[in-house]
């Protein structure tokens, strides 16, 4: 079986994959990365959203061995030293979660909403981003706050 | 109100886990030597199963085990079950088809169980299942429910001739007919409630395990109701005697409702671990549950409002056609005749009621209860045909409703629903001034300036949940009892684990319940712990579903919370040296009346356990009680939703530019909770009006198997919510709790159509309002717009 050499929230690993292995499928069941989920089968659902070389990805859509050299960030790496990430810390402080099962990738696709268009992100510019992230809890309302305050947070803090 | 008792908007315990994904969902669980297993399912919405040919399959690389109904029938398992019987207006019992776990003889939808393949790995096992050859005979199918009775349509059930589960009725019909011979006014409408599918983020899975080293069974399963799902695949399909069988529902990413029931396949995973001697793991692909979850909706209504000259409404008359789908599920008959009809008085005080409802089988998926289950669907008859009256008597919708409200309680519908208590123009005021309603005026000028269509709609709800007292429902026909369960728990040194009946997949029981503790018992949210899902540590429970676990699950763990202070103040009586009658407890101290004497909730545990200081002869060591809570009434929140939208007549677009809920739930424990049980309800609310619905073709072909084809509500489809309360205490319940988590997906769909169609003129506009449909209307309305014009 071959192998995919990557680097992981940090550590460098190797994985024996097959050439149709999914990166979602990799994360979770050979490195029990299983806080990324899967919701769909079409791309849409986005709950599989991870970082692959400082982008978000949705990993259901990305061969395993595609990402052979990456460095790939998943919802387990982004606390840092035991400290939640801005954004961690704003969905709890603004209730922009209820089942969880969205979350990570709600997360994901949030930190990096604010790496490509800033702190100040209004209500507009969020609904409009957050198209490729599903959620059936919450109506998105304070998922929409939470993010808005977690873009603020992260001004300043590391990104 | 302390910072965490009730009333506050404490942040949510269990989200630690969920923000860092350490969340532990059913497919997140690994368990030893475990094998996959893959369903072959119908690809024909009707057809006879003439062979399966296993030959190939069976020969391919790390396959196990290829099961049939076959295997099914051979090992005598009982039929997947409807709990509920509804019986028609002749008297006769619903007419219930034999639904084995895996198809016997006869496929019914697209996506039927007709056999599984397990093998070693995922791969393997759907490599396999490709290779099954299943030897079809087509038959002609019916899948549009206006079709199911007619009488060249296709049977599904040998038992149920013209298709027909059951005639049901409900109210007076001679007193309706004579009101609406004698109406000043009639308002009839026809229209269609629309099939939804639930989609939960989270797919559907389920590990069957057995152990022969004791003969039991583990199942983890995405269940809302652990014990229920234990106590049916054991009484009823007799898979494992209850005491050899665990159950548990970890982490659940969502459910309302489509996770409630019984299915083919965790009933198949707990079944073939036993006979491959491992255990057995399926997690559905979305495509899977577009095709195989319990699906919502699916109504055809006929309903006429009579009014008299004061434009007082005299009787209210609807027909119901209801799709159940290819099989019941396993509550599927109450949904449109129980959780439906006795809501169809809505907040108005209607003298007579007639409502007729038949329940009948299609070549499609199950349906069964989705958010609301039946409320939502009597909500949009009422509120809809009150709207659609007011429009045609010249009145204002406001002033129609005042003019009807239920004003004196306890109120005696005459559709069996007894409503307790409410004020239902406080809800529809204040909904009106959040809304600015009184400058509506003005900003639909400003709309028409811009070339833009507005329009305002209002929704005044109630709804029954609560569910409910054992009784009632069993005089009803459901097979259970509906009360709930907990049992406090306090350690020796004070802490205090809350063993709740109740689940959560969302709804934040274990910072909810946890606030309750605190509050009553005056200890820190921090020395609480929710315990539940597991049927191995938490006794017999009823789960989480119409919006129960607040109105009877905390009430569970009121009534139990009371024993442990009772028990608490005989123990505190003795380490204190005073009477029993002289013991107070109040903020987490049990005080000797008049004295400085007291000891904390902690100390008089310790003693509770160390037992030194009482005689245990007539006071057993330990603080621990339980409680199992039946409710005497279903509660009825109720309130008043308005939705205000701006249309592009080229387009068809509709934007909703504002929302207003203002909800009477009785207690709220947790407000920032509750108002995201609003919104998320609102959504789906707003989703079935105007973006999804479930389609199939007239062969019984999903054309609607993915979230390419449904449209899900994302969030640049909705608007922020405004939220607010008015409150009137449920007289039925310890905590004077209504209940929360359905409202917003009962109220939401008519307050929008009520919207789009004030908007565009024209009523006869079907959900969902796509751009296309709202387009058509528009030009529709055209001509009777220029007329009023000039």
């Amino acid at each position: 079986m071959p192998t995919v050499a990557m680097k992981v929230n940090g550590r460098s690993v190797s994985v024996e994959v097959q050439p149709h292995t999914l990166l979602v499928q990799a994360l979770r069941e050979k490195l029990r990365l299983t806080g990324t989920h899967v919701g769909c089968d079409t791309s849409q659902c986005g709950a599989c959203v991870v970082h692959v070389n400082g982008r978000a990805i949705k990993s259901c859509t990305m061969l395993a061995m595609q990402a052979e050299g990456a460095d790939v960030t998943t919802i387990e790496g982004l606390a840092s030293n035991g400290k939640l990430h801005p954004m961690q810390d704003a969905f709890r402080e603004n209730h922009g979660l209820q089942c969880g099962f969205c979350t990570p990738g709600m997360i994901m696709s949030a930190v990096d909403m604010v790496k490509r268009k800033g702190n100040d992100l209004d209500e507009h510019t969020i609904r409009e981003e957050l198209e490729g992230n599903l959620c059936r809890c919450t109506g998105y309302h304070n998922i929409v706050k939470a993010i808005a305050a977690g873009a603020k947070s992260m001004k300043g803090a590391r990104a | 109100m302390s910072a965490t008792g009730i009333g506050a908007s404490v942040r949510r315990v269990e989200d630690q886990r969920f923000i860092t994904g350490r969340g532990q969902y059913t497919d997140d669980i690994k368990r030893p030597y475990e094998t996959h297993a893959c369903f072959v399912r119908s690809p024909h919405a009707h057809a006879t199963i003439k062979g399966i040919d296993k030959k190939k399959a069976e020969k391919m690389p790390g396959v196990l085990a290829i099961l049939t109904g076959e295997d099914i029938a051979a090992d005598k398992l009982g039929d997947l079950f409807c709990g509920w019987m509804v019986l028609s207006k002749d008297g006769s019992q619903m007419k219930n088809g034999s639904h084995p776990a895996l198809a016997k003889g006869k496929v019914r939808y697209v996506g039927d169980h007709v056999a599984v393949v397990i093998a070693e790995t995922l791969d393997q096992a759907k490599d396999a299942a490709a290779e099954v050859n299943v030897s079809y005979g087509t038959l002609p199918a019916v899948a549009d429910l206006s079709k199911a009775r007619d009488a060249n349509a296709a049977q599904l059930h040998d038992n149920a001739p013209k298709n027909t589960v059951y005639e049901w009725v409900i109210g007076e019909a001679d007193a309706v007919d004579a009101a609406i011979k004698q109406a000043k006014h009639v308002t009839k409408l026809t229209f269609v409630n629309n099939r939804l599918i639930p989609n939960a983020i989270e797919p559907r899975a389920a590990i069957g395990e057995y152990e022969p080293g004791t003969d039991s069974y583990t199942l983890w399963s995405t269940s809302q109701n652990p014990h229920v799902l234990r106590l049916g695949l054991s009484a009823f399909i007799g898979l494992a005697p209850e005491h050899k069988f665990r159950v548990i529902s970890p982490d659940v990413g969502g459910g309302f409702g489509s996770k409630i029931f019984i299915y083919p396949e965790e009933t198949v995973c707990v079944w073939a671990s036993k006979k491959v001697g491992r255990p057995v793991r399926w997690t559905a692909e979305r495509s899977e549950s577009f095709q195989a979850d319990a699906h919502g909706r699916d109504h055809i209504t006929t309903v006429e409002l009579a009014l008299d000259g004061n434009n007082k409404m005299t009787a209210l008359r609807v027909k119901t056609l209801a799709n159940l789908g290819a099989y019941l599920s396993t509550f599927s008959s109450a949904v449109p005749t129980f959780l439906y009809a006795p809501l169809l008085s809505g907040q108005y005080a209607i003298p007579s009621i007639y409502c007729e409802v038949d329940g009948v089988y299609t070549n499609t998926a199950p349906v069964d209860a989705y958010r609301g289950a039946g409320r939502p669907e009597a909500c949009y008859v009422i509120e809809r045909v009150v709207e659609v009256a007011a429009r045609e008597l010249n009145m204002d919708p406001a002033d129609l409703r005042k003019k009807n409200f239920v004003r004196e309680f306890p109120y005696q519908t005459p559709v069996a629903s007894q409503y307790d208590a409410g004020d239902y123009q406080a809800s529809l005021d204040k909904a009106m001034q959040i809304a600015d309603y009184k400058n509506f005026g003005k900003r639909k000028q400003e709309s028409e300036r811009k070339g833009k269509l507005r329009g305002i709609g209002f929704s005044a709800y109630i709804e029954a949940c609560g569910v409910a007292p054992s009784n009632l429902a069993g005089a009803l026909g459901c097979g259970v009892g509906l009360w709930e369960s907990a049992d406090i728990a306090v350690t020796p040194t004070g802490m205090v684990e809350v063993l709740t009946g109740s689940h959560s997949h969302g709804q934040g029981h274990e910072t909810t319940f946890a606030q309750l503790v605190s509050d009553k018992l005056g200890i820190p949210m921090d020395h609480v712990a929710v315990v539940h899902g597991d049927t191995d540590k938490v006794q017999f429970g009823m789960g989480t579903y119409g919006s129960r676990s607040g109105a009877v699950g905390m009430s569970a763990i009121s009534m139990a919370l009371d024993k442990v202070i009772h028990k608490g103040k005989q123990v505190a009586a003795h380490v204190l040296e005073a009477a029993d009658a002289d013991i107070e407890f109040k903020n987490g101290k049990f005080t000797v009346a008049g004295t400085d004497k007291s000891a904390a909730f902690g100390e008089i545990a310790l003693a509770a356990y160390v037992a030194h200081k009482f005689p245990t002869a007539h006071i057993e060591p330990g603080l621990k009680e339980h409680a199992f809570y039946d409710p005497t009434n279903f509660t009825f929140p109720a309130g008043t939703h308005i939705a205000e939208v701006e249309i592009d007549p080229d387009t068809g677009v509709t934007d909703i530019v504002n929302w207003v809920a203002v909800d009477d739930f009785g207690t709220v424990i947790n407000p920032m909770i509750v108002e995201g049980q609003v919104h998320g309800g609102v959504a789906q609310g707003i989703g079935q009006a105007l973006l999804e619905n479930c389609v199939y073709d007239k062969d019984g072909q999903l054309l609607t198997g993915s979230y390419m084809d449904y449209t899900m509500p994302r969030a640049d489809n909705l608007p922020s919510f405004k939220v607010d309360y008015t409150t009137t205490k449920c007289p039925s319940n310890p905590l004077g709790m209504k209940g929360c988590g359905e409202a917003g997906a009962i109220a939401a769909p008519v307050a929008l159509m009520n919207a789009i169609t004030n908007a565009v003129g024209h009523e006869d506009v079907a959900m969902p309002a796509t751009s296309k449909t709202v387009w058509h209307a528009i030009q529709k309305a055209r001509p009777a717009m220029r007329r009023a014009a000039e």
